[in-house]
């Protein structure tokens, strides 16, 4: 549909916008901001906390510039007396019912709703407290995500982010007037819902009404305890998010100072989770590559397509959802849990420490890790394989607390061993980076041969479309790998849970001929992730994307089967990918779940 | 007095409607449309939209499906007309609602039935069994279903409304797109009062002018009321529009009137002083039937306390100003009744309704303020002692 120019005035100020803009975008065209609660760039349009009212000359009512499309000859003033008067009410009737706790709120200084209040310098509340659950307990019956009702402002965010970006609705609304809330189903608690814990709803939630349950003080008491030996492992996303939290551009490379930091905070010694992604892809492509001889050769009715395990979001969601197809995922841990468990046995060997007195922390870009850190079958090694997992954003808050001034920190290196990785490894925090990882590692092993693709950048399968189709063909393959000759090899990408949706119905279909899906459950991957500073939107995510393939291409081994670690891990501990070892730490089993 | 109030009997008189459908499909669709609009109609559910343009609006839109949908989802309180024409006349509202599916191009058409009215469905179902059959000799294709409310106010807002009947929360949307462009599952649809489609069928019937020549310029016709409260004689009444308060109270009053609500919990009070100088209409106060009158031994305070309970439990939730005002509101005055606050406060809440008034996403949070200043106004003193 071509589009047709619409002429209005905003503040006096004339300007042409495509018909179907938003008042609010046009507003923004001309550098005006306008203040907004529900909006998020993310999401559908909502138009129900109105704050972002405007004044429509001729019109009896102050269209939500947000919800409205521009017409001609519209003439808007978005900051006039009965705008100002409207929107200081509102926000005050938002107070009114949000438990205004700031100075012990986890989002102070955070919060969307406090910035508007001091902007519109709303000091003592005019009226009456209307707070509905400020006595009740918070629901912390997830390993994941903290909700408080007594902060919730209703704009709906994370209902529309539940819904519509992720197809999961856990969260909802219920009752109505001023009853209405945000709730599960039948007011669950969030452990006991289709929750899958990624956490997208935390980084569009303006208030602190849902947060990521925060473990600072137990790894701070790990550090300081003279008995415990804490190692950290960063996940690959993490380096080009955590400057964002001290007002670096987003995809900032800081993965030095990340280190540098981590060393400064007490962490006996500071390791990569990018390794165990290397490792990650040894144990998958192997998989994969061993699923396809046995459908190929011996015939065997094998679980095709074989989908990725690295997302523990996308892995609940499955559960819950696409039970009836779990032997198509693949059995790998997520590296997360792979580092765990090679941590207290291979490393704690080599570092000559009993693993009962080590402790294992990561920083992630996800919530749904912590949760995933707490699966009962995670426990590998004997113990506990991951103690504490911390979010990007947690990380930050330690390096503040700790008082160190991350901008002036002097780049370190990783601690060896467990800290080597490859380009390979630091994009699986992008989507489609694991599955490029893996064709770069996959086709050499059996072509002898690169990847057929500039620098090894494979361009078709990158970038934020929901889900991205590719096919490589395979020829010339080495002797051992002769049933590969001339298969067309189908990979599919989904990021988001509802994208992962469409391939997963087509799956449950019969209708999907791909080999090899990657799925992750945040939009753009991990860099994307449910623990990643905010706030959050394409043009941050597409900046931290970028981020991940600059830190790829200055890496100097950009395969996994050429990280040297790896390969004496299987020559001194593993032997051979889902060899028996693997078997025991690296791989996994997975649990239906009811939808209710 | 000037003049008597007439009552008019175009609702509730027994006609041919099939007779009246016949006539009108050998007439073209822009000729009916015509008629309606120049009848000067407006929608009887309240907020008075020309009928005639809604169904022109409709008509012009290009779509594989339209649909007509007759609200019936009467939950105003002190209305209870539309409960008695569906009673009376079902075949006519059938009848206005297939009239409409004509000028319009729609093949179906719902009527969205207030829960509390579903002991209407059967004989309503026997209705439409028999109407379709009618439809089928007269080779017309247009199919009538019932979609059964589940008893929120909200639901009468015809945005919620369509909402609610996709299976949805019943949650207002943004306007625009209007129903008449995407309504009902995202097509062109035409919402109209119960009242509304009977009296379209009459025009159809009577032409344009009879029903013009009753009336005001901005509220030609009749109208029926729902009488209640203090009054001897309560009950439904088929009057011409343009009369004044004063009017009404000395046929309807019981000597003793102080005050009148009209227009329901959404509409406004007028006070005795006021009576004779207010007329019934849309250049005085619209009502979509409601008419409670109010002796001296009621409390103004207890009426706008109910009201506003009513609101702050059926408001959708959705929007800030209409959820948490109407909270405020309720929580204002009986603060102030309790001296919790000072009388000046009932300013600051007259703003705060000002600002619901302009800034609520729907009709419910935008006329919250109709009681709330009215009654505050003409009864002050009732509110604070």
């Amino acid at each position: 549909m071509s589009k047709y120019k619409v002429n209005l005035k905003i503040n006096n100020i004339p300007i042409s916008v495509d018909e179907g803009t938003t008042i609010l975008d046009a507003a923004r065209e001309l550098n005006f901001k306008i203040p907004t609660l529900c909006h998020h760039d993310d999401l559908c349009v909502a138009g129900n906390c109105r704050v972002c009212v405007v004044e429509q000359k001729g019109a009896r009512l102050l269209p939500a510039s947000c919800a409205t499309p521009v017409s001609e000859g519209m003439e808007i003033q978005t900051n006039s007396l009965k705008v100002r008067q409207a929107r200081k009410h509102i926000v005050e009737l938002l107070l009114s019912e949000h438990n205004a706790d700031c100075t012990k709120c986890f989002k102070n200084g955070y919060c969307e709703l406090q910035d508007m209040s001091n902007d519109y310098r709303i000091g003592d509340h005019i009226f009456l407290d209307l707070v509905m659950d400020k006595d009740k307990e918070l629901d912390i019956s997830s390993p994941s995500i903290e909700k408080d009702d007594s902060k919730c402002i209703r704009c709906q965010r994370c209902v529309r982010t539940c819904a519509n970006m992720q197809y999961v609705s856990a969260l909802a609304v219920t009752h109505k007037g001023n009853n209405m809330r945000i709730s599960t189903f039948l007011d669950k608690p969030m452990n006991d819902v289709v929750c899958t814990n990624c956490g997208q709803c935390i980084n569009r939630c303006p208030t602190a009404a849902l947060t990521e349950r925060n473990y600072i003080d137990e790894v701070f008491d790990a550090i300081y305890d003279p008995n415990k030996f804490v190692v950290v492992q960063t996940a690959p996303a993490t380096r080009v998010a955590i400057g964002e939290e001290f007002g670096m551009e987003p995809g900032t490379r800081a993965t030095g100072k990340m280190v540098a930091a981590l060393r400064r905070l007490g962490f006996d010694k500071v390791l990569d989770t990018d390794f165990t992604a290397d490792l990650t892809i040894m144990e998958e492509g192997t998989e994969l590559l061993t699923r396809l001889k046995e459908a190929l050769v011996d015939g065997k009715e094998v679980a095709l397509p074989m989908l990725t395990s690295c997302s523990p979001g996308w892995i609940k969601f499955q559960e819950h959802l696409y039970p009836d197809l779990l032997d198509n995922l693949s059995t790998c841990k997520s590296p997360q849990q792979m580092f765990g468990p090679l941590a207290k046995t291979y490393y704690a060997e080599k570092v000559n420490k009993n693993p009962a007195d080590m402790v294992v922390v990561s920083i992630m870009p996800c919530t749904a890790k912590k949760f995933e850190a707490e699966r009962p079958e995670m426990r590998g090694s004997g113990y506990k394989d991951v103690d504490y997992v911390l979010t990007t954003r947690e990380l930050g808050r330690m390096i503040r607390q700790a008082g160190i001034d991350f901008d002036k920190l002097e780049d370190e290196k990783y601690d060896s061993i467990l800290g080597e990785s490859t380009g390979a490894a630091v994009i699986f925090g992008a989507t489609g980076g694991v599955m490029e990882a893996a064709l770069r590692t996959a086709y050499e092993l059996v072509t002898g041969r690169e990847v057929p693709f500039t620098n090894l950048n494979i361009k078709p399968i990158r970038g934020m479309e929901g889900v991205k189709e590719a096919s490589v063909k395979i020829k010339d393959v080495k002797p051992e790998w002769s049933f590969l000759e001339g298969v067309e090899l189908n990979v599919a990408i989904a990021h988001g849970l509802v994208n992962a949706k469409i391939l997963m119905d087509k799956i449950r279909a019969g209708e999907a001929n791909h080999h090899f899906i990657e799925i992750m459950a945040c939009p753009s991957g991990c860099i994307g992730g449910g623990g990643q500073p905010m706030p959050t939107n394409m043009e941050i995510r597409k900046k931290r994307a970028a981020g991940i393939y600059e830190e790829d291409e200055a890496m100097v081994i950009r395969k996994s089967h050429e990280n040297p670690e790896v390969a004496e891990i299987y020559k001194s501990f593993l032997h051979e990918p889902l060899g028996h070892r693997s078997h025991d730490l690296l791989h996994t089993h997975y649990t239906p779940r009811k939808r209710h | 007095m000037e003049k008597k109030i007439k009552k008019v009997d175009l609702i509730f008189g027994k006609v041919d409607h099939l007779d009246i459908l016949n006539n009108s499909f050998q007439r073209t669709r822009d000729e009916i449309i015509l008629d309606v609009i120049d009848s000067g109609l407006r929608g009887r559910g309240g907020a008075g939209f020309p009928t005639g343009l809604k169904w022109k609006f409709a008509k012009n839109e290009e779509a594989d499906q339209k649909y007509v949908i007759c609200n019936a989802d009467e939950g105003e309180p002190g209305t209870f007309k539309d409960r008695e024409i569906l009673t009376q006349v079902p075949e006519k509202v059938l009848a206005g609602m297939a009239l409409c599916g004509y000028c319009i191009g729609a093949s179906e058409g719902y009527i969205y039935l207030r829960a509390e009215y579903n002991f209407l469905l059967p004989s309503l179902y026997k209705a439409i069994d028999q109407f379709h059959e009618h439809l089928k000799a007269m080779k017309f294709d247009f199919t009538i279903r019932i979609c059964s409310g589940s008893g929120a106010y909200v639901c009468g807002e015809e945005t919620a409304l369509m909402e609610s009947m996709e299976g949805k929360r019943g949650e207002p949307r943004n306007k625009p797109p209007f129903p008449t462009s995407e309504g009902y599952l995202g097509k062109p649809t035409s919402v109209n009062n119960v009242e509304t489609l009977v009296f379209a069928l009459m025009i159809a019937q009577e032409g344009p002018a009879k029903f013009k020549e009753m009336g005001t310029f901005d509220s030609r016709g009749s109208k029926v009321f729902s009488v209640s409260g203090d009054t001897p004689t309560p009950g439904i009444y088929e009057l011409e529009l343009g009369m004044t308060l004063e009017q009404f109270v000395e046929e309807f009053g019981d000597g003793d009137t102080k005050a009148v609500q009209v227009g329901g919990a959404s509409g406004f009070c007028v006070s005795r002083k006021d009576f004779r100088s207010t007329l019934i209409g849309f250049e005085g106060i619209p009502t979509g039937g409601s008419m409670m009158l109010f002796n001296s031994s009621r409390s103004m305070y207890n009426i706008l306390n109910d009201y506003l309970e009513f609101m702050e439990e059926e408001s959708c939730g959705q929007c800030t100003p209409c959820r948490v005002g109407c909270q405020q509101l309720l929580k204002g005055i009986e603060a102030v009744k309790r001296g919790v606050k000072p009388p000046s406060y009932l300013e600051d809440l007259q703003k705060l309704s000002d600002t619901m008034r302009i800034a609520s996403k729907c009709g419910l949070g935008q006329s919250v303020p109709n009681p709330f200043n009215s009654i505050i106004n003409n009864f002050r003193e009732e509110i604070i002692y």
